[in-house]
């Protein structure tokens, strides 16, 4: 079958589709997005996240019919599409030259890097997607709700304390953005 | 495989009369389990995605109208006042992303004896609203839905569409075991709801028995134990030998098996804590609430 959908902002058209494929197999296998990671297929792991109409789903559960003319963000969205105030570019080197968007890190991801949240980083780009998912709505979260919202997200090698030091970071630096009227 | 994807409620169930055994999708997050792993290859899935309605709750009088798929997250939310023990079984469901696509139809579709919302939709009281488009809509009484291990009352040309849940109208409870606080099947669950209004008790109880079931001797002896003893009208603190015999009647209504999440011995042995801890619970807050607003 063919399916509609938005992705990342730009409206995408796959055909051939399977009727039981996952939303998961059409953005890695069909649409060139390898982003979202394919570990466990059943929902345990967090490594396959997207927003789906800006609601954090496992896309391994979802059935590509179900996105059907609907909006989904990846974490290859994540820089163009994070919690409000990171429209600007927080990063503090400044490596990354202004109309060369490739480059640019969402705030969360810069976090993730500062930090030393990823190891062999197959969790990573689930876990970004979970903790932008969290810090768009709420900007200061306590280390319960930050410890709650990535209770879906499993990683075998940090050990979670730098991935929650990044969560925390990336809410301070947010922070300061807004006091300074980013 | 053929994917439909029915617009409105009739379309749906005009659908599901076409294909008897098409499998509805509601939030995927058991069917899609399923389908990864080719435990299931259905002719036709039925997406209920698109009808809106199945997202809707309504407020009402004495009961809540929740539709089949709203999802967990939505109730935790929202419904926290009116279906606190619904709510806080909710919450035990896996993880945020799961939880925001799980709906209590669908659990209600799986009817696992593991399902969280079983034991809390027993104790709270409540009708699930089905219906086919050859004989209309009728009503199941929660105590009569679970009629075998991952069986429910639905014939084949039925989908659920609504629950209508009684609210709460006194404290109610949700207590599960498990290995951790997220993403873990329990390994058994009760849920305990006061009924003031009526002064009786329900209870429900999950992974403990071949379908989620209620403690009936257990609900028996308590109801009468509390009026006998003027509790309700006093708030004083139940005795402890009642909870005890509470807990031994809850443990007595199991029946369960032994599986890698437990043995029967223990579940058996846990739904007697998980009774007890509840009572304590339920009954510290309506001794609060009858303190704060004693009766006129
Ligand atoms: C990682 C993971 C962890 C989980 N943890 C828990 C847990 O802790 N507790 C728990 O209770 N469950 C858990 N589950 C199971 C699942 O999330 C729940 O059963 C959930 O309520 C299913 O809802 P759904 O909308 O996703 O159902 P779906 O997968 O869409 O459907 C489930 C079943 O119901 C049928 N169905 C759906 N809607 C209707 C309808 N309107 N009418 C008729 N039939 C219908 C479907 O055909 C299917 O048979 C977990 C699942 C996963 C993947
Ligand atoms: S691959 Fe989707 S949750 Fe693991
Ligand atoms: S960094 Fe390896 S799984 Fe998380």
């Amino acid at each position: 079958m063919r399916v509609n959908l938005r992705v990342n902002g730009r409206p995408r058209q796959v055909d051939d589709v399977w009727e039981g494929e996952s939303l998961l197999y059409v953005l890695r296998e069909r649409m060139g997005l390898p982003g979202s990671k394919n570990a466990c297929e059943q929902g345990e792991c967090g490594s396959c996240s997207v927003r789906l109409d800006d609601v954090l789903v496992c896309s391994c559960l979802v059935a590509a019919g179900q996105a059907e003319g609907r909006e989904v963000l990846t974490v290859e969205g994540l820089p163009g599409a994070s919690a409000p105030s990171s429209a600007l570019s927080s990063d503090p080197s400044g490596d990354s030259s202004e109309d060369d968007r490739s480059g640019e890190l969402a705030p969360i991801q810069q976090a993730f890097i500062d930090a030393g949240a990823v190891q062999c980083g197959f969790c990573t780009p689930g876990l970004l997607v979970a903790a932008d998912d969290l810090l768009r709505r709420d900007s200061d979260p306590s280390d319960a709700d930050i410890r709650e919202a990535l209770s879906g997200n499993l990683c075998r090698c940090t050990g979670y304390e730098k991935i929650l030091d990044a969560v925390r970071l990336a809410a301070a630096r947010g922070e300061t953005r807004r006091r300074e009227g980013g | 495989m053929d994917f439909l994807r029915p617009a409105s409620w009739e379309e749906a169930l005009a659908a599901k009369a076409a294909h008897p055994a098409a499998v509805p999708i509601a939030g995927g997050t058991d069917v899609m389990v399923e389908i990864n792993f080719d435990l299931r290859r259905p002719d036709h899935l039925l997406d209920l995605g698109r009808v809106a309605e199945l997202r809707e709750w309504e407020v009402g009088e004495r009961t809540v109208r929740l539709g089949a798929s709203v999802p967990y997250t939505q109730i935790m939310a929202e419904l926290r006042h009116d279906l606190p023990g619904l709510a806080l079984a909710s919450h035990t469901v896996a993880s945020p992303q799961i939880r925001n696509r799980g709906s209590v139809g669908g659990n209600l579709g799986t009817a696992s004896p593991a399902g969280d919302a079983h034991p809390a939709l027993l104790a709270a009281g409540c009708e699930v609203e089905v219906e086919s488009r050859a004989r209309g809509s009728r009503r199941v009484p929660i105590d009569a839905f679970f009629t075998g291990v991952k069986r429910n009352a639905l014939a084949p040309d039925e989908l659920i569409r609504a629950v209508h849940i009684d609210r709460a109208d006194g404290p109610q409870q949700f207590s599960k075991v498990g290995t951790r606080n997220a993403m873990v099947i329990a390994v058994c669950a009760f849920s305990l709801a006061l009924h003031p209004e009526s002064r009786t008790v329900r209870t429900g109880i999950g992974s403990a028995a071949p379908t989620p079931i209620r403690a009936r001797a257990a609900e028996e002896f308590l109801n009468a134990a509390l009026e006998e003893g003027g509790f309700w009208d006093t708030g004083e603190a139940v005795p402890p030998s009642i909870g005890a015999r509470f807990a031994g009647l809850a443990s007595g209504a199991c029946n369960p098996i032994d599986d890698v999440r437990g043995s029967a011995a223990y579940r058996r042995h846990a739904i007697g804590v998980l009774a007890r801890r509840t009572l304590t619970w339920c009954w510290e807050s309506y001794r609060e609430s009858e303190r704060r607003a004693p009766c006129a």
